[in-house]
């Protein structure tokens, strides 16, 4: 693809900014920051991937996927705003999913430990564990304030704290989950997914890019299920004290 | 039986001071009332007594043991709680009703007898707890507390959403098992006449304050404070600021 026909694709980027006008959204300043930062950020990151896979060292690699946990840890903690500490339990619940899929896709022979692979891979992974935990952590925080009187009915029975929570621990997992799943059960239907896409367009064989895509599918669907699982129960704790008390509203 | 005693209780959240310095003894086998006006800190007072919240200062004791020396879980089995709104779990009567036993590791809960306890026949047992009336609700809520064999009962408000068929039933469900089973019960309502009706004592809570605490009878016909005298006539609310 040519600069000039990539710049002509940017004009496309009006239409937005037009229906925004037009219906008085006063969103076009958002769209116009938005785009320049997309532009900026994807720019400095093709130089970065271009620099560290000429370098094809694994401490660079890990370096990058590093910065790309600690980036989606603190942009998906803000949905848990006021929780302690939900800053280190959604990256380590990114970092645990994202290593524990890494390895088994390399483990499998799906994909090598190359950074033309481990970081377009991990890149999905932390995108969307980013976005599931996110989610998690917020519904969690919305279930326990919202039925913190119910929570209550259980602990005064005698149930502990784990035992209390179960309900919306339960609920927060799947409001993590449903988007992948629910695009897992249209995918190749309503959409053709990015990956499969940019492997379609770079010239490879459909039949091949859907394998690819197979696999991302599976990977993504253990990605969000660790994230999710591992968020939810080490973020509940925190709503409660020792002795099994539900802790007044952050 | 349990006495409980609070000795020099204070409760704050957020900055706020809910109870202030309460020093009360609740005999133990009794129906004690407490009323007062909304805010005034009723329902924190009987949250301290199973430790769903601990007091900021002072301690509460049940038959002279600090319940802080108590397990917890063990003391929320011993007192029992029902919550203005019944608050049942998902599924089936008979579920509600096993919850509390099934957590100790009990099986073969006689659901039947609670049931009858609470004036239900065995039939509502398979029923789905969605399709039932609030009172029924209630009563529901009111035998799976029962199920875990309380010595003492908190009610905070549990008839102010019934209607006063419902409301009567539950009344008198309550006065029966104090009679059958010696419970120490301890009533939140807003209602006046409620508690007459059914207090063996009432306690006054204004502004965090423990204002008088009495024999209903001395407390409806002898009060000896300014603000329970306010607060029977109805004029509390706009004369205390």
């Amino acid at each position: 693809m040519s600069v000039l026909s990539l710049t002509l694709a940017s004009s496309l980027v009006l239409i937005s900014i037009f229906v925004s006008y037009y219906q008085k959204l006063g969103i076009e300043k958002e769209i116009v920051i938005g785009t320049i930062r997309a532009v900026v950020q994807l720019t400095i990151v093709g130089y970065i991937l271009h620099y560290i896979f000429a370098a094809n060292n694994v401490l660079f690699t890990l370096a990058m996927v590093t910065l790309m946990i600690v980036v989606a840890g603190n942009n998906a903690s803000k949905r848990g705003k006021g929780i302690p500490n939900v800053f280190y339990f959604i990256t380590f619940s990114i970092a645990l999913s994202a290593a524990i899929t890494i390895s088994l896709l390399i483990l499998f022979g799906n994909i090598h430990f190359r950074p033309q692979e481990v970081i377009p891979v991990s890149g999905m992974i932390i995108g969307n564990s980013m976005v599931a935990s996110g989610l998690a952590v917020s519904r969690l925080k919305d279930e326990i304030k919202n039925k913190s009187e119910e929570i209550e009915a259980y602990l005064s029975l005698g149930a502990t704290s784990r035992q209390a929570a179960q309900k919306v621990i339960k609920t927060a997992i799947k409001t993590g989950m449903i988007p992948t799943v629910d695009s897992m059960k249209t995918l190749g239907i309503v959409q053709l997914p990015g990956m499969m896409t940019g492997l379609i367009l770079g010239g490879v064989d459909p039949i091949d890019a859907v394998k690819y895509q197979i696999m991302v599918t599976f990977m993504l669907a253990s990605t969000v299920a660790i994230s999710c699982f591992t968020v939810t129960f080490l973020t509940y704790r925190t709503f409660f004290t020792k002795q099994h008390q539900l802790r007044q509203a952050f | 039986m349990n006495e409980i005693e609070f000795k020099e209780v204070s409760y704050s959240s957020f900055g706020k001071e809910i109870l202030k310095n309460i020093s009360v003894k609740f005999e133990g086998g009794a129906i004690h009332t407490i009323v007062g006006p909304s805010g005034a800190g009723k329902s924190t007072l009987i949250k301290l007594i199973n430790r769903l919240i601990d007091p900021t200062h002072g301690s509460i004791l049940i038959d002279d043991v600090d319940i802080k020396t108590i397990d917890v879980i063990d003391l929320r089995r011993r007192i029992g709680m029902v919550f203005q709104q019944p608050h049942l779990f998902e599924g089936t009567v008979k579920e509600n009703i096993e919850y509390g036993p099934m957590l100790k590791g009990e099986k073969n809960v006689n659901v039947e007898y609670y049931l009858s306890i609470v004036g239900l026949n065995s039939e509502y047992a398979t029923r789905d707890v969605k399709n039932l009336s609030g009172g029924e609700q209630q009563r529901v809520s009111i035998a799976r507390t029962l199920a875990n064999n309380p010595e003492t009962l908190l009610l905070d408000e549990p008839t102010s959403a019934l209607d006063p068929t419902s409301t009567e039933i539950v009344e008198k469900l309550i006065f029966n098992l104090k009679e059958k089973m010696n419970l120490t019960i301890i009533w939140i309502t807003h209602n006046m006449e409620q508690a007459k009706r059914i207090g063996d004592y009432t306690a006054l809570l204004n502004k965090g304050q423990l204002i008088e605490y009495d024999k209903t009878y001395d407390f409806f016909t002898n009060p000896q404070n300014e603000i329970t005298k306010l607060f029977i006539q109805g004029k509390l609310k706009e004369e205390v600021k």
